[in-house]
């Protein structure tokens, strides 16, 4: 059997497991007194066993397969010739890969060598022999489970709990996935920025004014300087994000309010879905209309009043960034603003406060750590933000406060240094490591600050 | 709002009476019906009130198209308790919230009649809300501090309404008023920290405080007490019958006991009508209708 009959199979018994297991439950009941003298529902037994029958016979068909390819490859590398034993790790590993190949009918490199060929059959021999012997396992496996369960199937059976148990352990199981998953990434940027840093000393990297990641890849080679300093493109970023958030925070906010507290019932239901269209809009779009319309109008407007403008220009990225993110502030200020209870307006409107009055002065402070959460969000979402930049904001990493002019940024570098056919042992490769590195540690500081900010500055209302 | 919609359709006999603006004027016919146990075509007693702060006449509520309030005609005298009492969803609180306008808070409330503060209609589409609110003042039931300091939320009022010339002056208006509402001497030390800190009925009298602090004429309180225990409860009444000297109040209760206790007069509302309005004294010893006679005896509501 394939793994995923198997696979079927053993999911298959599980339900006879649960049907038998609840049978089973009610037979017992009928001896002690009726149902009623069960500790749990008959359903809660019929889950038990159908734990019972599935859960060890899945685990143990994961362990299978995650480690049979590789006794496999043990078993049948162990049995070629002895000078072929005596090559490199590498010529062996591709030998076997030939094996592999045969067996699974693929286009095999060169010729096939009468070793290959028994090599082959006997991988195909001992894979026969796993599969057999992994089917008879695992059924036995789950038999026993039911005979197990079925034995310790007694009304003073806690299956309940039993199953509850069982239940509690899946759910931390998987929220510890997300949580694992982030340790990974973490973990493998981090390695590959330590190899970075051997090549490029860490505080050139930080504090190094110039950014030029070409590396000569033979002596003879020119152009490459193979400048690895961050600034520019740490400037560059906060440039951007900058611009993005001044255009966002303000007009964001503005409509949250007016939303939340002014909107007459009708609108409302029209506009917060009207807004979120602009969420639900491809970066790639914002990206083309940012280089192909807004930049140059930027451009000719700036040419008309006599300054000098670069066609790809940090305010045009900045401006389009500021109307993508726009929905983000409006939606979740709405949200908090909403939530802040009507007796707090209730309270100052019989005081005699003004609508504004009453939003500025209570309602806002009220709702000030949702707004700056917020906010925050919408930081890290414009400091992450890559396609727009990509798109209208340029390669040209120049340190530069100026909005009129080209800059580029982290994740517009990261793109560039990893798209396309790449060496993973130059420097110029791993240096995307290293930016995201450096990225990461800097959102996350700014998540720090803020929950401080909220934390000191939050007024708590019940 | 507990009282928003009414519950049932109005007796037939009243239909026409609450379409037609003819007032009721038949007082002859309204004793007979009084032992019926049917809603008076007359408010029973006398609605008037020699020295009147608030004026109403003929103040009708509606909700979207259910109408909440009917034909209600009241006098509030002057530095006096006033108590509403009546089953839930009889409209008191919806005619409190009418001294205030604060139903205009609420988009589909429309009230029709008048109702005049000293002689000013405050329904006049000339009307500003905001000085309207500074001269009747409102406590909530839950009480609702701001999330500010206790300082703030009592100097909030002055400062919208620029009551205080300066620091000290509004330090002057904040001091008297917690003083005023019993609070100043459990709280002088902690003036800074959040009012939201403080006991439930601590939380009340600071929304006493506030509302006092823009020296209202009439404050109205709508189940002031109903979130708090019996000893929180016993000291805001002490205070009701205090500021009494200088305010008037209207007091919406659930709490016939306390009816009787901090009022002078007593109006009993009845799936929107004013059903019976009197001397205090006079509704708990000897009401002369039958379903108020029920109400405060404890047959229903």
């Amino acid at each position: 059997m394939t793994a995923t009959t198997l696979l079927l199979t053993v999911l298959l018994l599980s339900v006879a497991g649960f049907v038998l297991g609840r049978r089973r439950a009610f037979t017992v009941a009928d001896a002690r007194g009726g149902i009623r003298s069960l500790h749990s529902l008959p359903g809660h037994y019929g889950l038990y066993t159908a734990i019972w029958v599935g859960l060890p016979a899945l685990l143990l068909l994961f362990l299978w397969q995650s480690v049979e390819p590789s006794i496999l490859t043990e078993l049948v590398a162990r049995d070629l010739s002895a000078e072929v034993l005596e090559l490199p790790p590498e010529r062996v590993g591709l030998i076997m890969n030939d094996v592999k190949n045969l067996v699974a009918g693929n286009i095999v490199s060169g010729e096939i060598s009468p070793e290959i060929r028994t090599a082959a059959d006997h991988w195909e021999r001992l894979e026969s022999g796993f599969r057999w012997s992994r089917t008879i396992l695992i059924a036995a496996l789950a038999i026993l489970g039911f005979v197990w369960a079925r034995r310790f199937i007694s009304p003073d059976l806690r299956a309940r709990n039993r199953v509850e148990g069982v239940v509690r352990v899946t759910l931390i199981a998987c929220s510890t996935i997300a949580i694992f998953t982030t340790v990974g990434i973490v973990l493998s940027v981090l390695f590959e920025s330590i190899r970075f840093f051997q090549a490029v000393p860490i505080t050139e990297f930080l504090f190094g004014l110039e950014w030029s990641p070409q590396i000569a890849i033979r002596a003879d080679q020119v152009g490459g300087s193979g400048a690895f300093g961050a600034v520019p493109l740490f400037t560059g970023t906060l440039l951007i994000a900058g611009i993005a958030m001044l255009v966002a925070a303000p007009i964001g906010l503005m409509t949250a309010i007016y939303l939340a507290e002014y909107a007459p019932r009708h609108v409302r239901t029209v506009a917060k879905p009207l807004l979120e269209i602009l969420a639900g809009i491809p970066t790639v779009v914002y990206g083309f209309f940012a280089a192909l319309t807004v930049a140059p109008l930027i451009r000719e407007f700036g040419e008309s009043v006599g300054m000098n403008v670069a066609s790809e220009s940090a305010l045009a990225a900045g401006l389009v960034m500021g109307v993508m993110i726009i929905p983000f502030v409006s939606s979740l200020s709405d949200d908090v603003i909403n939530a802040v209870p009507q007796a707090m307006r209730d309270g100052a409107y019989a005081l005699g406060a003004t609508k504004s009055e009453t939003t500025r002065q209570v309602i806002i402070p009220a709702a000030l750590p949702g707004i700056v959460g917020g906010l925050l969000l919408a930081t890290s979402r414009a400091i992450g933000e890559t396609m727009i930049v990509v798109m209208a904001a340029g390669l040209a990493a120049n340190l530069t406060g100026n909005p009129l002019e080209a800059v580029t940024t982290v994740t517009v570098q990261i793109v560039t240094l990893l798209v396309g056919d790449q060496e993973f042992d130059s420097p110029k490769t791993l240096a995307a490591f290293a930016l995201s590195l450096v990225l990461f540690l800097v959102t996350l500081v700014l998540n720090v600050i803020a929950l401080q900010v909220v934390k000191k500055y939050r007024e708590q209302y019940e | 709002m507990e009282s928003s919609v009414m519950k049932r359709e109005r007796p037939s006999s009243e239909q026409e009476l609450s379409n037609t603006p003819v007032k009721r004027k038949a007082a002859s016919a309204a004793m007979s019906e009084a032992r019926s146990g049917e809603i008076p075509k007359e408010t029973i007693g006398d609605i008037s009130h020699p020295d009147p702060v608030m004026v109403c006449r003929g103040v009708n509520v509606f909700y979207a198209d259910k109408q909440a309030i009917f034909d209600v005609d009241l006098d509030i005298g002057r530095n006096q308790v006033i108590s509403m009492i009546g089953p839930s969803g009889c409209g008191k609180s919806t005619f409190l919230r009418c001294l205030n306008r604060m139903n205009d808070t609420i988009d589909i409330a429309r009230v029709t009649g008048s109702i005049s503060l000293d002689g000013t209609d405050i329904y006049d589409r000339k009307l500003d809300v905001v000085p309207l609110r500074a001269r009747v003042g409102m406590v909530f039931q839950k009480p609702n501090p701001f999330p500010k300091s206790i300082y703030e939320n009592v100097a909030y009022g002055p400062r919208i309404h620029g009551l205080a010339r300066d620091k000290v002056e509004l330090d002057e208006i904040v001091h008297s008023s917690l003083e005023r509402a019993g609070l100043l001497k459990e709280v002088k030390d902690r003036l800074e920290q959040p009012g939201t800190g403080l006991s439930g009925g601590q939380q009340q009298r600071l929304c006493i405080a506030r509302a006092i602090a823009v020296s209202p004429e009439v404050i109205l309180m709508d189940e002031p007490c109903s979130a708090l225990d019996p000893i929180a409860t016993a000291r805001i009444e002490d205070l009701i019958d205090e500021l009494k000297e200088n305010y008037t109040i209207c007091i919406v209760t659930h709490s016939m006991q306390q009816a009787a206790r901090v009022s002078q007069r007593t109006a009993y509302f009845h799936l929107g009508y004013l059903v019976e309005v009197d001397e205090t004294d006079k509704i708990f010893t000897n009401p002369s209708h039958k379903l108020t006679e029920d109400y405060i005896t404890g047959r229903f509501g």
